[in-house]
């Protein structure tokens, strides 16, 4: 049986691809380069979107991105229920694209911040985190300026009644988040957005202190495998 | 510039011997106009003066520091690691697998006072490109950084810039940044030091050099349009000495567009995938007349340049200015006829403007022309590579001998020395430097294997190249420097730079190989700087001799003083190290209860320059500590060959703040404690005595006694301090303090200054 192909989306200033890839292989699945100038996902099982700064983050992140030729097949896919994952700024493109509610502001303390965060899995309802069990903390690595997460009370109401906060900052907010929320999913559970990087918890010997990004890499590939 | 509605054309000038040029305004002196009188014939024209204005300047020349940085060559260790010496954009070593690295370090210093953000934003985007024109990929980024006292209200004003421009810059290009230095000191107020340093990866058959040979083929510029920024820029404010005329210089610092460069990196890879690229050359300070100069001198001889077609984002711009744009983000490359469409379809793939300027030739000069006419003609090596060249006088600053007398001896010694591990722990020099690196990102590309605040940054050696995945192969770097050693003795202070840069690639296991250096000094035309500087190269070339690793490349900046008050001489040295296996890398500190802790060296009583002097008395005078390069050697030898060997647990070298500091940092590390007991006779010295060549390692107690013969073998004192464990350290007899107290006081200093 040939592995899943999940595809990982280059932007002009798209950073995390590589790391994408990687973690993706390292998982058993094949990662399937995309290139955002191509109107064509190449029959991929599932879209990774990367972060970085995509377009520079001009205008405003991920403005830009949701407009370009890939995100014109993507956007209906993922309405049909093609799984999704978004980090960082692909988390903001998601959320520019209207994949996913919400909006992501610069942080509460003004600063770009690297550090290793705790996060609470609050939804194992997604492809991207049938892998953990409800209330585990896992610690991954977030990295951004813009990740305070913010929506109208009545979104934020929704989110929260209909189980669609996927992850949340446990042993400090870093950003300023409403809610405390890393992370997000659209109502059929599909697309997942976050703030944090997986993709940089994924082996012993580099990136984060924790291996625990790989739940989101196993749980889409178990998904795949038996869908 | 001069005479904007007239072009002066090369006719012109001919025409026109007598009329009086600008040239003491670019920097130029008398004799220096004189020489390019005679080298051309006739009075150069303006694009000519502006070309050999730039190309002489200090900063582009080397004018001043030539005679001292020969010692480099003539004094360099045989190495068979190096493939690329000195003279090219960077060095390039060889790391094994058909593996090679280039490496380099710059200065951004003066456009960093004037405009902290894009100053220190630029700095990261210069050395980046310096390390893409060898045709690596950029790999990862550090920064060695001294600002003013932490307390000094314009330390406030020029830091946090100059983190977020380094952070904005850096972040976007997708390096993640691995390690680095912040030193305060009120010696860089006013003259605050940004030092930039990356490294890349290239296969080592592919290395590009900047050179233009082959008659008949192509020029082009490509990257951002070329304006009106840093017009003299980095030449001319690298070249002057601040006085109070920072707000009339603030126009000439250049502004930077990172997500231009990311493409650009990406662009240029493709380029070199493809094999389309003959020679290529950054721009960087002196812009187009470097590129173009450098490019032609180094290859057949000739070049033709039809300047007007260089791209502009203002059209207004003259020739001069073009000449000396420091516009960032720029390349220009030599490419076959053959090969410029398929050079041409990877630019526009990645939306980079590209643009044919002008053609290689023989005829041994560079010409250009300006809608027809022209107005350069010159022999492209007289502007690059034959500018004047100085022996400057130098001698021994007047003061010296009573600042070397002044010893730290009579100091009073602390009673507490609870008191005074937590003053030195809480104090802006080795408080914990969180505030600034987290602003960084150190894991993207997701090869990091360690990054600040380990002694050394490490990373794997992983590229998605044809035929080459994830390797087991490494490598580390690190850099260091101390301004108060190298005031009290320049000669032993570039040599404890080394020193410590070296110890710190090896207590990470790995094999130090090359070294890159920024010299950072005050004005040239004071002898007594001039002489700090001479003993300071020597001191150094002599030690990299010594110790086997030659020098790949630097940059010197000079002027770094505000009237007659220069900063402390301060060598910055980076060492690039190799280890073969990186899953063997040893991690900063202490890793689990119930290791042995072990003190490789030997302390004497040296106080001279140190934290403690500096911090409980601000005082500064004696000498630095003793350098013994053969011991350095031996401790690295131990270090690479028990992490070899997987002997070691923790490793972490001593420096600043001596023994007290290094415990309290391997403590801090994972949260792992510490018992142990002290083992000279005097506890103030063995807790806070900076002698050189000594580390602090963690081995399981089963593997003491081969530690133990390992040193023996090698001549390294060994001594067996104590155990890790518990939630305090503990220094028995002297100190206990529970980790929660120490971590707030090392990681609260710079927030509550920096908000």
């Amino acid at each position: 049986m040939s592995a899943a192909r999940v595809g990982v989306v280059t932007f002009p200033g798209t950073l995390d691809d590589q790391d994408a890839a990687r973690a993706v292989r390292h998982a058993g699945g094949e990662a399937v380069p995309l290139w955002h100038a191509d109107r064509d996902l190449k029959g991929v099982d599932a879209v990774f979107l990367p972060g970085g700064f995509s377009y520079g983050d001009y205008l405003r992140c991920g403005a830009i991105s949701r407009f370009a030729p890939l995100m014109e097949e993507l956007i209906p896919a993922a309405r049909a229920g093609l799984p999704v994952l978004g980090t960082c700024n692909g988390f903001q493109i998601l959320c520019e694209a209207h994949l996913l509610p919400g909006a992501l502001m610069r942080n509460a303390g003004l600063h770009y911040i690297c550090r290793d965060q705790g996060i609470r899995v609050e939804s194992t309802a997604t492809p991207w985190t049938s892998d953990f069990t409800e209330g585990r903390e896992i610690v991954l690595p977030i990295k951004h300026g813009e990740g305070r997460y913010v929506a109208d009370e009545a979104t934020l109401a929704a989110l929260e009644a209909n189980g669609q906060v996927v992850f949340r900052y446990v042993g400090g907010n870093p950003n300023g988040s409403l809610n405390d929320i890393a992370g997000v999913r659209n109502e059929a559970g599909n697309v997942v957005g976050l703030m944090p990087h997986p993709e940089h918890a994924v082996e012993d010997l580099t990136g984060a202190p924790s291996t625990d990004g790989r739940g989101f890499f196993t749980s889409i590939l178990k998904k795949l495998v038996n869908a | 510039m001069t005479q904007p509605s007239a072009l002066d054309s090369v006719k012109r000038a001919a025409d026109t011997p007598d009329e009086r040029q600008p040239y003491a305004e670019l920097g130029m002196k008398r004799e220096e106009y004189d020489r390019v009188r005679d080298i051309l014939g006739r009075r150069p024209t303006s694009s000519e003066l502006a070309i050999y204005s730039v190309m002489w300047s200090e900063h582009c020349s080397y004018k001043s520091s030539k005679v001292h940085l020969r010692q480099f060559g003539t004094k360099a260790p045989q190495s068979e690691a190096l493939l690329v010496g000195m003279g090219e954009n960077a060095g390039v070593v060889d790391i094994g697998d058909g593996w090679a690295a280039t490496f380099k370090i710059e200065s951004h210093n003066h456009p960093s006072y004037v405009e902290p953000h894009q100053g220190a934003a630029t700095g990261v985007g210069g050395i980046v490109r310096d390390i893409m024109s060898m045709g690596a990929r950029p790999i990862a980024v550090m920064d060695a950084l001294r600002f003013g006292g932490a307390d000094q209200s314009d330390t406030r004003r020029v830091l946090p810039g100059v983190v977020e421009g380094i952070s904005h810059y850096g972040n976007c290009l997708g390096l993640p940044n691995i390690g680095g230095e912040v030193v305060f000191d009120p010696c860089y107020i006013g003259n605050p030091l940004v030092n930039a340093l990356c490294v890349g990866l290239l296969r080592k058959d592919q290395i590009k050099l900047a050179t233009a040979p082959g008659p008949g083929n192509k020029v082009v510029l490509f990257g951002a349009l070329t304006g009106p920024d840093g017009i003299g820029g980095a030449s001319v404010l690298a070249s002057a000495t601040f006085e109070d005329e920072s707000q009339a210089k603030r126009p000439s610092v250049q502004v930077g567009d990172p997500f231009m460069e990311k493409l650009l990196i990406e662009c240029c890879l493709e380029l070199y995938q493809a094999d389309v690229v003959v020679g290529i050359q950054d721009l960087g300070a002196a812009g187009v007349s470097c590129a173009t100069t450098e490019l032609a001198a180094k290859g057949t001889g000739g070049m033709d340049v039809q300047l007007d077609l260089v791209p502009l984002r203002d059209p207004s711009l003259r020739p001069e200015e073009i000449l000396m744009s420091e516009s960032q983000e720029r390349m220009m490359a030599v490419v076959t006829p053959d090969d410029i469409d398929a050079f041409m379809a990877i630019c526009a793939k990645w939306d980079i403007p590209a643009t044919v300027i002008g053609e290689v030739t023989d005829s041994g000069r560079l010409v250009m022309t300006w809608h027809g006419e022209t107005i350069v003609d010159i022999p492209p090596g007289t502007a690059a590579d034959e500018g004047p060249v100085y022996e400057r006088p130098f001698h021994e600053p007047d003061g010296q001998a009573a600042l070397n007398a002044a010893t730290p001896a009579d100091l009073p010694r602390p009673e507490d020395l609870r008191a005074t591990l937590l003053q030195l722990l809480g104090s802006p020099n080795l408080a914990s430097k969180e505030w600034v690196t987290s602003q960084y990102d150190r894991y993207v590309r997701g090869n990091t294997v360690l990054a600040q605040p380990a002694d050394a940054g490490v990373l794997r050696i992983s590229e998605a190249m044809p035929g080459a995945e994830e390797t087991t192969r490494g490598i580390a770097l690190a850099t260091d420097g101390n301004g108060r050693y190298a005031r009290l003795d320049p000669y032993a202070g570039a040599q404890l730079a080394l020193a410590e840069a070296y110890r710190n690639v090896a207590v990470t296991g790995a094999t130090p190989l090359a070294v890159t250096n920024c010299l950072n000094f005050g004005s040239p035309e004071d002898p007594e700087v001039m002489w700090q500087f001479a003993e300071a190269v020597r001191g150094l070339a002599d030690a990299c001799k010594t110790l086997g690793v030659p020098v790949t490349g630097g940059n010197v900046s000079f002027y770094n003083q505000t009237g007659s008050a220069a900063i402390h001489p301060t060598p910055v040295v980076g060492v690039l190290g190799v280890i073969d296996d990186v899953a063997g890398r040893v991690r900063s500190g202490f890793t689990g209860e119930g290791d042995k802790v072990v003190l490789l060296g030997e302390t004497r009583e040296e106080f001279g320059g140190s934290e403690w002097a500096h911090v409980a008395h601000g005082h500064l005078g004696g000498l630095p500590p003793e350098v013994d390069l053969e011991a350095e050697r031996a401790l690295a030898r131990v270090l690479v060959e028990a992490a070899a060997r997987g002997l070691l647990t923790g490793s972490h070298d001593l420096s600043d703040g001596g023994l007290a500091i290094a415990l309290a940092e391997a403590c801090l590390a994972q949260g792992v404690g510490c018992s142990v007991a002290l083992t000279g006779e005097d506890a103030f010295t063995d807790l806070f005595s900076e002698s050189a060549a000594r580390a602090l390692v963690t081995v399981r107690p089963e593997s003491f006694d081969a530690l133990a013969e390992l040193c023996a073998t090698h001549e390294v004192p060994c001594y067996g301090l104590g155990t890790t464990g518990g939630t305090a350290l503990t220094v028995e007899g002297v100190l206990e303090i529970p980790l929660p107290e120490l971590r707030e006081v090392h990681t609260g200093a710079l927030p509550a200054i920096f908000g």
